[in-house]
């Protein structure tokens, strides 16, 4: 340790001593700064990924803020008379003509476009895995199922401000997507013809939709996106963050560095950090060019069209279904749409948004947890998690099947019956692969914990025999498998007289005393060497 | 919020306590109160200080280097010019590098500071349920109980009720508004631009297209009609594909009265949502929408062979005027494009018309 004889400060420097006293006398800051300037944070890889998505969102209003500086939302038709000599003379819209002139008459906005194309994609994905590293770690418990919430909201926000900017260039490849957006929601029954006429201010395209999707893009998904993003936050910092289990945590503390100066500088580095990657993807990775689009017209399209990659699984589903429509009564049911459109994404989010309440209500556990769970301590969240995350997967692999079946020489139709069957057995074939996985994983634990881990040493007995000697796991190790925390079961056995408890008796009442006992059965109990028995140190106040 | 002590930290002494009523200057959040000297803390350990010189050193450097890629940027700016794809891409290039090799050194740079320069921290905090105290709750719900009481609320009805009489029609109000947003769908959907005598033209160059000239089996063309090239709603539904065939090739569902001499127009929007199923196979004569593979036969009324589109691409019936140019003879007997809910079984009440006519 160092005796600091380096010049160090004494006191706070008059230049921020005088305007921090100036705020105190009015705000009476220094009691929210006692409280928080040393606020403790937790370190883990995985709790960058959060974070990830949240610089991506303020280099997207950064970027994005730019932009609007040129972009004209406007659908009238020009005539193409700027420097890109392939379309002179052509006609198109403003939006595109605005677009192309950002990319080749505005210093720096090819780059701000394609960073802020780039950052969406980093967006999205961010929050995706993001949100997986929250599911899988059971995050999600009490006390955080609001957050939960607000970010499956986030989500579903992202993708909707994703599809309104993509498509307000108005090139031939967005507008595509623009078509399939207005042929899914004219399938809607009852209110889908009334609702594409007040989308498009008339029949498709129309003259309006790219100035609606700009306020949309620009204003309103923003500024909701913005309000819950901070929420997010503030009941982040209230709640204060998850730890992994390790020596000295648990369920009543936080272990980790102050947020001044050691975290707050850390996260200035890693904002740098994403802003790096975005700037690294947008100067040597080109994406979308619509130059070599050209302006949309309803009339054409360019083979291979792929929408952005969060778009994917929903294309995926389209291309699977077969072709069911019902006519009744003068009426039509287009299944074929509406199916794939609402469905997946229906099951997705409403599942993600319900996991917390469900899980709540099978195992009966009301306590807040802080300690994170390690994926395979919980070995049916996990695989639910990795058969929904199957599911996704297979739908959006299937979404670019064209160019599976063209670079793998596969016919193209049997891709399709392929998905057909593949996304109902995938998940089921994921379930079950990742459950193993999980019980082999807790039963190495236990080895380590029961048996110690192999020294590399080996030892001849007396009686000749020749065995590697195991030493017990290293402290940290140790306490880091000792963070399993049993899981709660309700009680739904039936006493000695042969009557099951009072929640037990009704029918949802026994298939939620069967479902508890399937979830939170223990298979592989940690034994110590000790012989301690149940090492729950993760969580104080487990009580089974 | 909640509390934060610091098992290992009291900084209670930073924070000089404010005695009521007397002025806070100086004595504020920041003031000049001396910090303790460095207590010997095991949650905190510093890196030895050889090691920190020399991080120091590194994270110059990394510094150095992000001020001369901010001169390089804005150098970039002025040096390099845009407009055509060449002169852009070098724009892009040299603005672009610039400006990761700044983000990212400073990055770098920071985080070598956090990690050798600064200590390493265990510092421990201790969690707090977030439920209230109970007398905290006690005291929330009486002073709800109370305020609700003291309003009048409770007790005056015709308050009550004339206040949410008044918020309804006031809170249907943005919703009435957003009514001007499009015109009601009406019947625009069951009608295109085709009308008999209207003259097909191709996509692109706008020409007028004799019959007698698109003679050889298996040509296709993408055709608009004329004097809407530029008309996008009109295209959206009256885009057409058409094709050329023997007769001997054509079968039952495609409607041989609607053909001229082997030549057959289908509308190009594909049923299912709409993308324009561009794709021509020659060989099988299969239309196929690149959007999401539904095909179609040509030969047989473009009745649906794979895919997720329901319904055949509806037929127009076309014919030639006295110039021997291709014309549409009437407009489409049903709706092009997407399923909509109103749509019904069209296909069945155009057979029906078709044959109470004959
Ligand atoms: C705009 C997008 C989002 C941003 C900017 C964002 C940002 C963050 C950050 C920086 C954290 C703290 C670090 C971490 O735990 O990784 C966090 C925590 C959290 N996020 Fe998000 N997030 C977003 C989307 C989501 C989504 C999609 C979900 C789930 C559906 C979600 C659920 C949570 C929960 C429950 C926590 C608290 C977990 C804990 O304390 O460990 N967030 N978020
Ligand atoms: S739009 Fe043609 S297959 Fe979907």
């Amino acid at each position: 340790m160092t005796t600091l004889k380096e010049p160090a400060l004494t006191e706070t420097p008059k230049l921020i001593a005088g305007p921090a006293s100036y705020l105190d006398d009015r705000l009476g800051a220094g009691s929210f700064l006692k409280r928080n300037l040393r606020k403790v944070f937790p370190d883990h890889w995985s709790f960058l990924l959060g974070e990830i998505a949240l610089y991506s969102f303020i280099i997207l209003l950064l970027t994005g803020t730019f932009l609007t500086f040129w972009f004209k939302p406007g659908m009238g038709h020009v005539e193409y008379q700027g420097p890109y000599e392939q379309l002179r003379g052509v006609m198109m819209s403003e939006a595109y003509a605005s677009t192309l002139k950002i990319s080749f008459e505005v210093r720096g906005g090819l780059l701000m476009r394609q960073m802020h194309h780039w950052a969406a994609l980093l967006f999205v994905a961010g929050m995706t895995v993001h949100m997986l590293r929250v599911f899988f770690t059971g995050a999600y418990r009490k006390p955080r199922e609001l957050n939960w919430i607000i970010g499956v909201l986030l989500l579903t926000l992202a993708l909707a401000e994703g599809l309104t900017g993509y498509s307000l260039p108005d090139d031939l490849l967005s507008g595509a997507g623009l078509r399939i957006t207005e042929g899914v929601a004219i399938s809607l029954p009852l209110v889908g013809t009334y609702l594409t006429f007040f989308l498009f201010g008339g029949e498709y395209p129309g003259e309006d939709v790219i100035a609606r999707f700009y306020s949309l893009h620009i204003l309103l998904i923003p500024g909701i996106l913005l309000a819950l993003i901070s929420a997010h936050m503030i009941l982040m910092w209230v709640q204060k963050h998850t730890q992994m289990p390790g020596t000295g945590r648990n369920n009543t503390n936080v272990v980790g560095a102050p947020f001044y100066p050691a975290f707050m500088a850390k996260a200035g580095a890693y904002f740098l950090f994403t802003f790096t990657a975005i700037a690294a993807l947008g100067t040597f990775a080109q994406i979308n060019p619509i130059w070599l689009f050209g302006p949309y017209t309803p009339a054409d399209i360019s083979a291979g069209s792929q929408p952005d990659f969060y778009m994917g699984f929903l294309e995926g589903a389209l291309r699977l279904m077969p072709a069911w429509e019902i006519n009744f009564l003068g009426y039509t049911l287009p299944l074929s749409v509406l199916i794939p459109a609402l469905v997946p994404m229906g099951i997705i989010m409403t599942g993600l948004a319900l996991y917390p309440f469900i899980e709540q209500w099978v195992t009966g556990d009301r306590r807040e947890h802080h300690i994170a769970d390690r994926p395979r301590n919980n070995p049916h969240r996990t695989s639910i998690g990795m058969a929904a995350v199957v599911f996704y997967g297979l739908l959006w692999l299937l979404g670019a099947n064209d160019e599976i079946s063209a670079f793998f020489h596969i016919d193209l139709y049997h891709t399709t019956i392929f998905g057909r069957f593949a996304v109902f057995l995938g998940p089921a074939l994921a379930y079950v692969v990742t459950y193993r996985i999980c019980m082999g994983l807790q039963r190495k634990d236990a080895e380590v914990m029961s048996h110690g881990v192999e020294s590399g040493v080996i030892k001849r007995m007396p009686n000749g025999q020749y065995i590697e000697v195991h030493v017990p796991p290293a402290e940290d190790i140790a306490d880091h498998l000792r963070g399993k925390a049993r899981l709660p079961i309700l009680p739904g056995e039936a006493d000695i007289e042969g009557i099951p408890p009072k929640g037990a008796r009704s029918i949802l009442g026994k298939a939620r005393a069967v479902l508890s006992k399937k979830y939170g059965t223990e298979h592989v109990p940690l034994e110590e060497e000790g012989g301690h028995g149940h090492a729950a140190i993760g969580s104080g106040e487990d009580k089974h | 919020m909640t509390s934060n002590e610091h098992s290992s930290h009291e900084e209670d002494a930073r924070v000089p306590r404010r005695v009521i009523g007397t002025p806070a200057a100086g004595t504020a959040v920041l003031g000049d109160s001396p910090p303790q000297p460095p207590v010997e803390d095991p949650a905190v350990v510093y890196p030895d200080l050889a090691a920190a010189r020399r991080a120091e050193r590194l994270v110059a450097l990394l510094f150095l280097v992000t001020f001369l890629s901010g001169v390089a940027f804005i150098a970039s700016y002025v040096i390099f010019q845009v407009g055509t794809v060449d002169s852009t891409a070098a724009s892009n290039l040299a603005l672009g590098t610039s400006l990761t090799l700044a983000l990212l050194s400073l990055a770098a740079g920071i985080v070598l500071w956090v990690r050798r320069i600064m200590p390493k921290y265990t510092l421990v905090q201790e969690r707090h349920p977030m439920v209230s105290a109970p007398d905290t709750q006690e005291y929330v719900a009486d002073t709800f109980v109370a305020g609700a009481n003291e309003s009048g609320f409770v007790r005056h009805k015709l308050l009550r009720r004339t206040l949410l009489l008044a918020a309804a029609p006031l809170g249907l109000a943005p919703l009435i508004l957003l009514k001007d947003l499009g015109p009601l769908p009406g019947t625009s959907l069951r009608h295109t631009v085709w009308k008999k005598g209207l003259r097909l033209t191709v996509e692109g160059t706008g020409a007028p297209i004799r019959a007698a000239d698109f003679n050889s089996p298996g040509g296709i063309l993408s055709v608009v009609p004329q004097g809407y090239e530029h008309d996008l709603n009109a295209l959206a539904k009256a885009t057409l594909i058409l094709i050329k065939f023997r007769s001997d090739q054509l079968k039952a569902g495609t409607n041989q009265n609607w053909t001229h001499d082997g030549i057959v127009a289908y509308s190009k929007i594909c049923t299912h949502v709409g993308c324009p199923a561009a794709l021509y196979e020659q060989t099988t004569h299969h239309i196929l929408c690149p959007c999401h593979q539904s095909t179609f036969d040509a030969t047989d009324g473009a009745k649906v062979i794979f895919g997720p589109a329901a319904r055949p691409l509806p037929q127009l019936p076309i014919g030639v005027d006295s110039e021997g140019y291709l014309i549409a003879e009437a407009d489409f007997d049903v709706p092009v494009g997407p399923s909509f809910w109103e749509r019904g079984d069209a296909e069945a009440e155009a057979r029906e018309a078709r044959e109470k006519a004959s």
